[in-house]
């Protein structure tokens, strides 16, 4: 395997995955246009990791993440908007809780079927999740979306900070996200961890090695499904609306699109795959208003033909393909 | 619950099976080429969206629909070759993942393009004065043109069957799907068999989209939900599997037709549970072959 | 120099990341914000309502801006997704400073757009259909909504409609909430009328398949058919419906009709369809203040303005009047002012303001396709007005407003 020009701090920020992602993101509201942006990109980039550990490191392809994703947001923005709770942590702790329910079910399910048939297990039942989201129109808003989810302050050891600032809530939001990493460090670094890795070279040869497959694929899909609604919750925080859309099959396209750009198998592949993305998306269609997404459909066939590790993959681990 | 006469039963079921035809014609390119060479082509609803637009084009010039129903095909076929060569055959070696990025890159680029070139607002795409009517087929009167694409379908059908049974290439095909390996072991070049066979695929969805045209309109995003519906016909009826798709396309066509008449708020989700149910039953689809999706 | 000089002045590359606005010119433009789905299934509207704002944008500059300061619109595409239009409001308030939004189309992206403004406490005027936005949870203060709405479009058209079409109705709309919220509301006019609603099909939206349904719906036979089809299923739907002679067996009645989709499917799928709208470009034979503006707008872009055009065009022009007469950009004082001087006609003739839930009350009219089209544009003919009226709208009561 060729080494690529950032190859060694490749080497230390996969060593120090939370320092390096609160270094880059507090830093971010500074260097991009305006913070909102960065706060999406976090938040997208989020989405991605948590889509990342089960397709770049369990090696499953999940066409329907956007239903975690959905799930968190709903469970965090019902619970704000519908029931009346106060408090951010309890939020969150609704939405993680439900999107992790979410991916048990899921999984245990889909985990049945391998390759594509695992991938349209998954699709089909985020679509079905938006089915339910669409009609249960009393308690999420259906197609109009959740509204009225309140700008709530966050109440830490007694003090209330107020969050009201895209620069506070961004700085709440990369908090949660070093959470989510740390949590996601430690797990890869575990002997867990290691039967993901070998799972994913050569599923059948480690489960002749004894290792219980079955198990620790649900397991890596439950955690995948906790951070993807973590990044769910934070987003209805963020924008205030849950709308339905979040749980439809074109999220579950971005994120794949996102991962992949960036470079699946990465720590940070994710985050900068959504940064691309997302940063495209925002600066082209201010100067191509109606034609933009022709210039991303075709950034995405030049990547695929010629960087086919996506971008971080490509700049940590040389230009050919695997 | 409307009422359930017979005739408006029959009236339903015939209606699934058009509805079903222009999913087979769909299904089967997508199931060829992921049969054959293992491609996820999430560009496919691009191709019968040009197929539209191109008879549209093709129809203005020449006046006439039977000549733009034979010239769409071959020139979205022939535009699938110029993908296939150009792009598609750099990915061969590669994982299944990366087809997946290129064609869905490709997808939006396609529908972008034919936004810019030919402008925002749809088109309308007349069937010609003679299939404009109805028929009365005794238990309703059933639009001339979609009976019509029944036969087109049925005659397509027909010929592939033909194709793939009757013809060396064909033995090709078949054998190529089931063991890749041994084909080229055997010291047949299978490239150029990929080759022919992407193009015919996308001829297919080409004819798909002139043949939907007159049905729905013809506008750049004609192609999206169609296409997933597709994917659930061949996951339905086993990645690979032509007979499965056939089969598969049928049967989601009368899926949707009853359901939009018996309980119209399912229709969405229906397609969605039969695919789930029939895959947690049938490991690889009703008719698909185990190993060959991984 | 001004942001906008930066940009393009500089690579694209570079361009891409941008930097954030240190420098700010003082007393710049009178920035207004204007998120709309440039890209996706109605960009054609958009389109429209985007010429409507610049040609409003062009004559208040003439006459040398608002408060001697320039007005500047600031398109960006929402994508039609709410999350897309948020974002977009995101940026134009943070990124540009917007003083003002309007824009929108289609309930769920305005009321996305809507929490961000409302958040930023910066005054936005909504240009498509909703009942929710003008509402209780969902307005403030500072929402307001120039457009027509499902309640009030549904009464006009539908009480029109009861009155001179026919008594017994079949209704045919898209399972989703503009869909389900038009059959409600004809629902009730009809029936109130002394109508009867023989039945109704909803459909899943984008999925117009209806040639399951048309031979019992002919079996049934109804004076009226209303069909909520929204964009190309609505092409789709009068398509299948010629195919199966229905035209010839009954009127059909749509809650608003659209010059694009005239364009779009020809004239003949339109034929004969009555249909609402809030403005129509030949009522410019009728009503002096709609001849100047159809004039300007064709002089300016080649071809007449629709509705929606009219919507844009109205909203920039409010909220010029509201800086003008509150001599201020802040949103509470001008969101005072609108409301203290209700009052307005920029384009149709005469429209108001109601206090309590900042909902503009306009006349509106009834067309019908024409077999052929007179010119390139003359799509339909009018067929009636109906004046604005607050009994066609929810009270204030109803909207949760005390």
């Amino acid at each position: 395997m060729s080494r690529g020009p950032l190859a060694p701090v490749a080497g230390w920020i996969a060593a120090h995955p939370v320092v390096s992602i609160v270094a880059v993101f507090a830093l971010l509201p500074f260097v991009v246009p305006y913070t909102s942006l960065a706060t999406q990109i976090l938040v997208y980039g989020l989405f991605a990791l948590g889509f990342n550990l089960l397709y770049g490191y369990t090696g499953l392809l999940s066409f329907g993440h956007a239903a975690y994703w959905g799930l968190g947001a709903y469970g965090a923005g019902i619970v704000l908007a519908k029931l009346g709770w106060t408090s951010l942590w309890g939020a969150l702790a609704a939405g993680m809780l439900t999107a992790g329910l979410g991916g048990a079910l899921v999984g245990f399910l889909a985990l049945r079927r391998r390759g594509i048939y695992f991938a349209m297990l998954t699709l089909a039942f985020a679509q079905l999740f938006y089915f339910i989201a669409f009609h249960l129109a009393d308690l999420t808003g259906g197609d109009d979306g959740l509204r009225g989810i309140p700008q709530l302050p966050l109440g830490l050891f007694g003090l209330s900070i107020p969050l009201q600032t895209p620069l506070a809530f961004h700085y709440f939001a990369l908090a949660w996200a070093a959470v989510a990493v740390a949590g996601l460090q430690r797990v890869l670094k575990s002997p867990f961890g290691a039967v993901l890795a070998a799972i994913r070279e050569n599923r059948d040869r480690a489960s002749a090695c004894g290792y219980n497959v079955n198990r620790a694929r649900l397991l890596s899909f439950v955690f995948s499904a906790i951070i993807t609604g973590l990044a769910g919750s934070l987003d209805a925080l963020r924008l205030n609306v849950v709308p339905v859309e979040a749980l439809f099959w074109s999220t579950s396209g971005q994120v794949v699109m996102m991962t992949l750009l960036g470079g699946a198998g990465t720590f940070f592949g994710p985050f900068v795959g959504a940064a691309t993305f997302l940063v495209l998306a925002d600066r082209l269609s201010l100067v191509m208003a109606d034609s933009w997404p022709i210039v991303i459909g075709s950034v995405f066939v030049v990547f695929v033909l010629f960087l086919p590790r996506g971008i971080w993959g490509t700049l940590t681990g040389g230009f050919h393909g695997r | 619950m409307p009422d359930i006469t017979l005739s408006a039963l029959a009236a339903q079921l015939f209606t699934g099976l058009v509805l079903g035809g222009i999913l087979v014609l769909l299904a089967i390119g997508l199931s060829l080429i992921f049969g054959l060479m293992t491609v996820v082509n999430f560009a496919h609803g691009s191709f019968f969206m040009l197929g539209a637009y191109v008879g549209f084009f093709v129809l203005g010039y020449t006046n006439s629909f039977w000549v733009a129903l034979v010239v769409a095909p071959l020139v979205v076929g022939g535009f699938g070759l110029l993908v296939e060569r150009f792009l598609i055959r750099r990915l061969y070696g590669r994982g299944p993942d990366d087809a997946l990025l290129l064609t869905f890159g490709l997808s939006l680029v396609l529908i972008e393009a034919v936004k810019l070139v030919v402008g925002k607002l749809g088109l309308t795409l007349d069937p010609p004065a003679a299939l404009a009517g109805a028929v009365d087929l005794g238990f309703m009167m059933f639009p001339a043109y979609r009976l019509f694409v029944l036969a087109v379908t049925a005659v397509v059908l027909l010929g592939l069957w033909l194709f793939l049974e009757k013809t060396n290439i064909g033995l090709v095909v078949r054998a190529g799907s089931r063991d890749a390996l041994m084909v080229r072991a055997l010291g047949i070049d299978l490239g150029r068999v990929w080759f022919l066979i992407f193009g015919l695929g996308i001829a297919m969805a080409g004819l798909a989209g002139i043949l939907a045209g007159p049905l729905r309109g013809v506008y750049a995003e004609m192609g999206i939900e169609i296409i997933i519906e597709a994917f659930v016909v061949v996951v339905v009826g086993g990645m690979g599997s032509l007979p499965g798709a056939i089969v598969a396309g049928l049967l989601i066509g009368q899926v949707i037709s009853l359901t939009t008449f018996f309980a119209p708020k399912l229709a969405e989700i229906v397609v969605f549970v039969v695919m789930a149910v029939v895959l947690l039953t049938r490991p690889s689809g009703l008719l698909g072959e185990a190993g060959l999706a991984e | 120099m001004d942001r906008r000089t930066f940009l393009h002045s500089t690579t694209a590359a570079v361009a891409i990341l941008g930097f954030p606005s240190i420098l700010r010119a003082q007393g710049g433009p009178l920035k207004i914000g204007f998120p709309l789905p440039l890209t996706g299934p109605f960009a054609a509207i958009a389109a429209d309502q985007r010429r409507g704002a610049e040609l409003a944008m062009e004559e208040l500059n003439a006459k040398g801006g608002v408060l001697g300061r320039k007005v500047e619109v600031l398109f960006r595409d929402d994508e039609l997704k709410p999350a897309v239009g948020a974002q977009r409001t995101k940026e134009l308030i943070e990124n540009q400073h917007v003083d003002f939004v309007v824009g929108g189309l289609a309930a769920h992206v305005q009321m996305a757009i809507n929490e961000q403004t409302k958040r930023a406490g910066k005054l936005f005027i909504s240009i498509s259909q909703s009942d929710e936005i003008s509402a209780k949870p969902d307005t403030s203060p500072i929402t307001f909504h120039e457009a027509l709405n499902p309640t009030i479009t549904g009464r006009a058209v539908g009480g029109w409609g009861v009155q001179n079409l026919g008594k017994k109705w079949w209704m045919v709309y898209a399972d989703y909430a503009w869909g389900k919220q038009n059959n409600a509301v004809f629902t009730e006019v009809v029936k109130k009328a002394g109508g009867t609603v023989l039945g109704s099909t909803p459909y899943p939206l984008g999925k117009p398949e209806f040639s399951a349904h048309i031979p019992r719906i002919q079996a049934a036979r109804p004076e009226v058919l209303m069909a909520a089809t929204p964009g190309a299923d609505g092409v789709a739907f009068m398509k299948q419906a010629i195919s199966f002679g229905m035209k010839k067996e009954m009127k059909i009645l749509v809650p608003l009709h659209f010059l694009f989709a005239a364009k779009e499917g020809g004239a003949e799928l339109f034929a004969d369809v009555y249909g609402g709208t809030n403005f129509y470009w030949e009522v410019s034979e009728t009503v002096p203040q709609a001849k100047r503006f159809v004039d300007a707008f064709t002089k300016k872009f080649g071809m007449p303005p629709d509705g929606y055009a009219g919507y844009g065009y109205s909203g920039i022009h409010e909220v010029a009047r509201g800086v003008t007469l509150a001599k201020s950009t802040d949103s509470a004082k001008v969101a005072d002012a609108l409301r203290k001087n209700a009052t307005y006609d920029h384009y149709k003739g005469k429209q108001y303001w109601r206090g309590c839930d900042n909902k503009a009350f306009q006349d509106l009219w009834l067309v019908k396709g024409r077999s052929q089209a007179k010119g390139e544009w003359g799509f339909f003919e009018v067929a009636g007005k109906v004046a604005a009226d607050e009994k066609l709208e929810r009270t204030c009561a109803e909207k949760g407003h005390v």
